[in-house]
């Protein structure tokens, strides 16, 4: 397969979130500020890349018994690197995604792409792959974000947009805004995909 | 700060609900909530596994990694303390209790990748947990989820998907009707708080 084809499939087509309701719990949880969710999906992008890279790379070695211990270790090891980086570089927003960021060792997409792609492709489309479907993730929270942040503080990354007279919707900020967000999305994306009837 | 490890356990089933507020544990809530079987089930497992690594890591976290100064592998250690609890109570189910087995064995294994477990023991090491109020947190998180799954399952059965809109039958409709449960049950808090 062509890079870029890979690419277009697991951003866009495959979406992990919308098209494979995957990886939804931290794609919830870290959505009400941009800031936190572009954090977040920087942090996905690297894990799954990376991971999906190494687990590729090894994948002729590991006994098939054993490997989701072994995958679950690869993604833990750059999981921790990655929280070690937040913490000295970043230390504000490591507080506030708390323990979402530990949570991307039990993101479904990571392991899944692991299981689905990566055991089976060459070790260079598979970091490929994990790049495009963390990009995927990404954009989907960037969405959520977009919306919670907008309507429920009046501001994007922290800076105001709307003016003195908007009245924050505090309910967007609540829990339960994001699940209504999420799905009027994957019903809006489902529906467009839907085949045309005549 | 010493909170009362049964305001805890309330807490964690009502006000702070790891599924309604937390977003922990959704892909298996997801997709197994077509089933109310099936829901019930996987919501056992969740509360007793949960139940038994909040109090394993517990003691892994401040007996081990604390005094080896090893905080920072504390994500591979709990991971590892899950599976491995996981496989044991596998082995130890399907030696005493076959018929409890067949009813739990298959959502055993889910168990590992769900994040509930995983979140759980990072909630709890964040927020200083003693070891009863650890246990009392893992057993309140866990028949509070077992509680939103049984919830989510009851209404699903109701929802006929043909009314539906085109395209929103299965996550779509799942997550709007957990959204309206979220909204429900904030009405709970107030009730007991922690944080």
């Amino acid at each position: 397969m062509k890079t870029k084809e890979i690419l277009k499939q697991s951003i866009f087509t495959d979406n992990s979130i919308c098209r494979q309701i995957l990886g939804i719990c931290s794609a919830l949880a870290v959505t009400n500020l941009m800031m936190n969710s572009l954090v977040m999906g920087l942090g996905v992008i690297f894990t799954t890349a990376l991971s999906s890279y190494t687990i590729s790379l090894i994948r002729d070695y590991t006994p098939r018994s054993v490997r989701m211990m072994v995958q679950t270790l690869i993604i833990a090891s750059y999981v921790i690197i990655i929280d070690i980086f937040l913490k000295a570089f970043f230390p504000d927003i490591s507080r506030s995604l708390g323990p979402y960021v530990g949570l991307i060792i039990t993101n479904c997409i990571v392991m899944g792409r692991a299981e689905a792609f990566a055991q089976k492709n060459k070790p260079f489309d598979s970091l490929i792959d994990g790049v495009g479907s963390g990009i995927g993730y990404m954009l989907v929270l960037l969405v959520i974000a977009f919306v919670r942040e907008l309507f429920g503080f009046g501001s994007l990354f922290g800076f105001k947009i709307l003016g003195d007279w908007w009245t924050p919707w505090s309910i967007m900020v609540m829990a339960s805004r994001a699940f209504f967000v999420l799905g009027l999305l994957i019903w809006y994306i489902n529906y467009r995909s839907l085949p045309k009837q005549a | 700060m010493e909170i009362n490890s049964f305001v805890i356990f309330i807490a964690a089933i009502f006000t702070s609900n790891i599924l309604l507020t937390n977003f922990l544990g959704m892909c298996s809530y997801l997709s197994i909530s077509k089933d109310m079987e099936a829901s019930a089930g996987l919501g056992m497992a969740v509360f007793f596994v949960l139940t038994f690594t909040s109090g394993l890591n517990y003691l892994a976290y401040h007996y081990i990694l604390v005094p080896l100064n090893l905080v920072y592998l504390q994500y591979i250690i709990f991971i590892i303390v899950i599976a491995a609890f996981v496989q044991l109570l596998e082995l130890v189910i399907e030696r005493f209790s076959p018929v409890l087995y067949y009813s739990l064995g298959i959502f055993l294994p889910l168990i590992t990748v769900n994040c509930a477990i995983f979140g759980i023991s990072l909630f709890m090491i964040i927020r200083n947990y003693t070891f009863i109020q650890s246990i009392a947190f893992g057993a309140g998180s866990g028949l509070g989820w077992l509680l939103a799954i049984l919830a989510l399952a009851g209404i699903r059965g109701k929802v006929r998907e043909k009314m539906l809109p085109k395209g929103m039958n299965n996550a779509a409709i799942s997550l709007i009707i957990t959204g309206i449960m979220a909204l429900a049950f904030i009405g709970f808090s107030g009730v007991v708080i922690i944080q």
